[in-house]
This record gives C-alpha cells, sequence and structure tokens, in this order.
C-alpha cells in the first residue's frame, strides 16, 4: 500500500455502536480513497444507516473512530460538517417550499453568502433538471423530481464528501437511471462517495469498491469484479431441446470458460461458469453455438444476486431480503455455489 | 487495513462572537421558512384561525346565554380571556406535528449534519410559533370587538394581557416541542398531542367560574396554572386587583419560568436523540 491517509477521506476504524442489548456495529473497519466510491451493501439491518449516522457526526460511536477529510467525528464534528452532505433514505426537503426557496434555505443554513446563495441553487436546479419547476411548490414534483431536489439539496454547498442512504430506495427503473447518471456526474466532479444500497446491480454500477455488511460487520470487501468472482461470477445458462446435440453444445462453449460446462442430463440444461465477462460471453456463446448449427431455448445470463454474495460469503441468504429480484432465487439454485 | 494515525487537522474553531451571530442568523432563517410553510397552507390557516372564532362564537351566542358571571360588560368580557388563551394552547398543537414530522422525514437529521447553528431548529420554531400566535390573537380580539368584547383596563392593561397569552402560548410550545420530539410518530402525536390541555384549558377559569364546580374539581381548577394565567389575564383586560400586584400575576410568571426550565432541555434533549 503506498497509500498514506492524506489520500482517503473517509477512514473507519474498529466502530461499535449498540443499541441497548442490540449490537448495531461489530467493529467496522474500511477506508475511502479521496474522490473514488464505496457502495455499502447489505440487507435491511445490516447496520449500513447506523454506520452513515455515525460517519455523518448523527451518532456517538461506543467505541473506534472515524476521520473525514482529516478531521476526527466525535471531536472535530463542526468541521466534520462543513465537508458533508447528507442525502437519507426519505426526501428531507420541505413539500410546501418551492424548488428554489428549499436549495436556498439550504445555503443560507451552511452559511454561504447571500450572494452566492441564489447562482448556486439556480445551477443546481438546471443541473438537476429542475430548472422548469424550479417555482412550483415540491409536493406538485414526481418522486424522481422529488429525490432530485433532495439530493441537489445536500450537494448545495458543495461537500467534497457525500453520502447516499439507499438513494434509489423507492423509485421506479426509470428514476433509478436517473439517479445512476447523476451520481456519476458527481463522481466525475471529484466527490467521494459512499452510498448504502440492496442491490448489488446499483453497487456494481457505480461504486468502485464495495463493503459487504452482515449483523453489523464487513464480511467481504473488494472491487464489485472481485465480489463477484467469490461468488462464481455470472452463469450463463441453456437448454438444448435435442438431446443428441448436447455434446456439441458442450463442445462450442468449452472454450468461454476457463472451467468446463456442466450438463445436467434429465433437464438437458447447460450451465458455464463465465467470470465478470458476462454479455462478451453471452454474443460469442449465440455466435458459436450458431456456427454449429445446435438449437438452443431459454438462453440466459444469470448475474450474481445480494444473495448469492451473502450464500457465497456466508453460507446462508440474506434474513431481510430486498423488495424485488431475489423473490425467484430464494431457494437455493442449482449451480450456486455454497 | 492501514492503521489510523493522529487525524492530520487540527481543530478549528470559530470565535464565539461568529457562532452567536450564526445562531441568530440561522434562527431567523428557520422562523422565515416554518412561517412561509404555514402561509403556503391554507388549511394550517384555517385550521388555526377558524377554530377560535366558531369557539368565540358558540360561546358568546349557543352557551353563553346560560353562564351567569359577574363581569363589567356582560359575559364576552369574560370569556375572551380565556379563550386567547386556548387558542395560544392549542395553536401549539401544530409544534408538535412540524416537530414530529421533521424527525420522521431526516429533515432533522440533514439539519444536524450541517454547520447551521445547533439551536436554531428549535429558536426558529418557537419564533415562527409565537409570531403566528400572535397574529391569531389579534385576529381573535378584532372578532371578540366585533361581538361586544371590550377591554375596561386601558391600552396598558390590553397589551399587558396579550404579552401575557403570549408568554403562555410560548411556554406550552416548549412542551409541545418535546411532546412532538420525544413521540416522533406522526399519527400518534394527531393523538396524544392536544388530549393533555383539553383539561387544562376547560377545567379552568377559561368559560365558567371556578365556584360553579363541584368541590373536589375545584381544588384542580383553582390551583392550575391556566387557571392562573386566565385569572392574571384577566384582571388585566378588565381590572381588578391593581394588576402588578395581582398575586395570579406572579405565580402565573412563576408557573411558565418553571415550565420553560423544564421543558426547553427536554426537548434540547430530545432533539439531539432524533433518529
Amino acid at each position: 500500500m503506498t497509500l498514506t491517509n492524506a489520500d482517503f477521506a473517509i477512514e473507519v476504524a474498529a466502530l461499535h455502536k449498540s443499541f441497548g442489548k442490540v449490537h448495531a456495529l461489530r467493529g467496522i473497519d474500511f477506508a475511502v480513497p479521496r474522490g473514488s466510491v464505496l457502495g455499502m451493501l447489505g440487507p435491511n439491518g445490516a447496520g449500513k444507516t447506523t454506520a452513515v449516522r455515525v460517519l455523518t457526526t448523527l451518532l456517538r460511536p461506543d467505541s473506534g473512530r472515524v476521520i473525514i477529510e482529516g478531521y476526527d467525528v466525535v471531536r472535530d464534528a463542526a468541521a466534520v460538517r462543513r465537508r458533508i452532505g447528507l442525502a437519507g433514505q426519505s426526501t428531507a426537503i420541505q413539500l410546501e417550499l418551492t424548488g428554489r426557496e428549499n436549495l436556498e434555505i439550504m445555503g443560507r443554513l451552511n452559511h454561504m453568502p447571500r450572494s452566492s446563495v441564489r447562482g448556486r441553487a439556480a445551477e443546481l436546479l438546471e443541473r438537476f433538471d429542475i430548472a422548469d419547476a424550479a417555482d412550483r411548490p415540491a409536493k406538485t414534483y414526481s418522486g424522481g423530481m422529488q429525490r432530485r431536489l433532495d439530493l441537489a439539496a445536500s450537494l448545495v454547498a458543495e461537500p467534497s464528501v457525500l453520502f447516499l442512504d439507499e438513494p434509489t430506495t423507492g423509485l421506479d427503473p426509470y428514476g433509478r437511471l436517473g439517479m445512476w447518471d447523476i451520481i456519476r456526474e458527481l463522481v466525475g466532479r471529484g466527490t467521494t462517495l459512499l452510498l448504502t444500497t440492496q442491490y448489488l446491480d446499483e453497487a456494481d454500477e457505480l461504486a468502485s469498491t464495495i463493503v459487504v455488511v452482515d449483523h453489523g460487520r464487513v464480511i467481504a470487501s473488494g472491487t464489485p469484479n472481485q465480489l463477484k468472482d467469490q461468488v462464481g461470477g455470472d452463469l450463463l445458462e441453456f437448454t438444448v431441446p435435442d438431446r443428441s446435440r448436447i455434446d456439441d453444445a458442450v463442445t462450442a462453449v468449452a472454450g468461454l470458460s476457463d472451467s468446463a460446462p456442466t450438463v445436467e442430463a434429465a433437464t438437458r440444461r447447460l450451465k458455464v461458469a463465465v467470470g465478470s465477462r458476462g454479455s462478451t460471453a453471452l454474443v460469442e456463446a449465440v455466435r458459436r453455438l450458431d456456427a454449429a448449427g445446435v438449437v438452443t431455448e431459454d438462453l440466459a445470463l444469470h448475474r450474481p444476486s445480494l444473495d448469492d454474495v451473502f450464500l457465497a460469503v456466508t453460507g446462508h441468504a440474506t434474513e431481510a431480503a430486498p423488495e424485488t429480484g431475489s423473490k425467484a432465487r430464494k431457494n437455493p439454485a442449482a449451480g450456486v455455489p455454497s | 487495513m492501514t492503521a489510523i494515525a493522529e487525524p492530520l487537522n487540527t481543530r478549528i474553531r470559530p470565535s464565539a462572537v461568529q457562532m452567536a451571530r450564526w445562531a441568530i442568523s440561522d434562527s431567523l432563517v428557520m422562523t422565515r421558512r416554518n412561517l412561509l410553510v404555514w402561509l403556503r397552507v391554507p388549511a394550517y390557516i384555517v385550521f388555526t384561525v377558524v377554530q377560535p372564532v366558531i369557539f368565540v362564537l358558540l360561546f358568546r351566542y349557543v352557551f353563553g346565554g346560560a353562564i351567569h358571571t359577574a363581569s363589567a360588560g356582560g359575559y364576552v368580557n369574560y370569556l375572551m380571556p380565556g379563550i386567547i388563551a386556548q387558542t395560544a394552547a392549542f395553536a401549539t398543537f401544530a409544534t408538535a406535528i412540524a416537530l414530529a414530522q421533521e424527525a420522521t422525514k431526516g429533515v432533522i437529521d440533514r439539519f444536524r449534519a450541517m454547520p447551521m447553528a445547533r439551536s436554531a431548529v428549535l429558536a426558529g420554531r418557537l419564533i415562527a410559533d409565537s409570531i403566528r400566535m400572535l397574529i391569531v390573537i389579534l385576529v381573535i380580539i378584532g372578532v371578540g370587538y366585533a361581538v361586544g368584547f371590550r377591554f375596561q383596563n386601558g391600552v396598558a392593561g390590553a397589551i399587558g394581557m396579550v404579552l401575557l397569552a403570549e408568554a403562555f402560548g410560548i411556554a406550552v410550545c416548549s412542551v409541545s416541542a418535546f411532546v412532538g420530539l420525544a413521540i416522533k410518530d406522526e399519527e400518534s402525536v394527531q393523538a396524544f398531542g392536544l388530549i393533555w390541555i383539553f383539561p387544562l384549558t376547560f377545567v379552568s377559569s377559561a368559560f365558567v367560574q371556578v365556584s360553579t364546580m363541584p368541590s373536589w374539581l375545584q381544588v384542580f381548577a383553582n390551583n392550575q396554572p391556566v387557571t392562573l394565567v386566565i385569572n392574571a389575564m384577566r384582571s388585566m383586560a378588565l381590572g381588578g386587583p391593581a394588576f402588578p400586584l395581582n398575586p395570579a400575576l406572579w405565580e402565573s410568571v412563576v408557573w411558565l419560568a418553571g415550565a420553560l426550565i423544564v421543558f426547553v432541555p427536554l426537548a434540547v434533549r430530545s432533539y439531539r436523540r432524533v433518529g
């Protein structure tokens, strides 16, 4: 490691926090290099929100240490607050006020000079695509717009470290993609970001490093690809209706992966672990099978989910499953390493 | 994992003067924000203004004929100080609701993670609510004048009565702020936010003379703070014992100071513990 402390925007060591008998955090460690994105992944109740609350000076830790941009969150909370932005799980904007009023009030409360508040609010409204509705009460906004305004409110004072607690929970797929675009743009501007999520695809999409949290501990960490490789990566699956062609199919796709394809004879189903090269492998598989003249059915790419990560790392599925995308995979599916 | 060294940066503390300036300007920003929200929602204005007007009309014209008091100028003069005190107390319901909403929606979390003065959320709430209360009290006095109420004790007495009503309202506000932040759940606040105020305002001298109540109830009614406050307001509005010497006034002041001393710190404590 050639990184020094000066290269980290967030450093967390041996963080503990209990509420009575509930141990929300039981020794969390991680560090986030300046300008990078840390995705904190875990099911409901894993301790993600508690961690964010400690990191943003809202809760005092029982023990351990958190340094944000060189300042201790307990001893120098005021200095930390001047450098961070927080967008929580619910939209913390005043719905009766207009988008512009909401942002201008944030600017004033961040002690920005009156003269720069107006310009900053207008710039954010423009950037977050709320300019047309800037002078309407926020309660007339769509859910996605309210979320964007909420995020804008956390950015008024140009924080160098931004905390987003489940930024897309409750958004429709369209709103979710819009939020992803905005987050990518922020990162492009050099903001250090910590985001919590229940969705592996979201962490995969946005984060440079992921820490997986369960029962108040970090149970795995690494880049998205490292984590997926730990799970076994993407799985390519298809059925060959004509039993006599199975061997040809195996030959055709054999070169796609280091590991040999597995065949379930009874169902005539083939599975190939293709690591993190999912879509490339999918295209290549179609091309080779077509060239070999093998007809397939139900060709699909199975991407590892949060549940798969949990199965691989802890040997149990998430106890509080996320609302979507996991039901079908709750039953330990064949082919998932355990 | 790299071990964490001592923080690189040493503490930089703004001067006390700077902190005080921020505390004032942040409180004013919050005050303005809260008043703006109140003005934006017609339902709030209707609830806070129309409801006390209905009480004035109801007691003046429906119940009033059956209630006998010895006040100069008749029952309407007896009634108005009581209605005004009740209005101030009921107005604090909105304090509890607003703070509970802000606590559950994460608004207070966001404020607490910002460099704004820690005192500004509560201070801005109390200042905005006392301004709102003053507006409503003045409207009610106007309605009172339309139905026959007249101050009997000069301008100083009238101003004194309004100021005492405000002080009473602010004290009740501090209790409501604590209730809102401690309960946090908006529906529970809807249910419990006013319940404790009802016996205090109705089992008092607000609408009827305490001497008409059963003797066991008089013990409570005569000694509880709302009666003391209303008696002091009445003596300022209508005359009576020379008002700086009226014991009810000093007992009221002691009660109100006591309420503030107990409930402001409790509200601040719940504010710190939100979430």
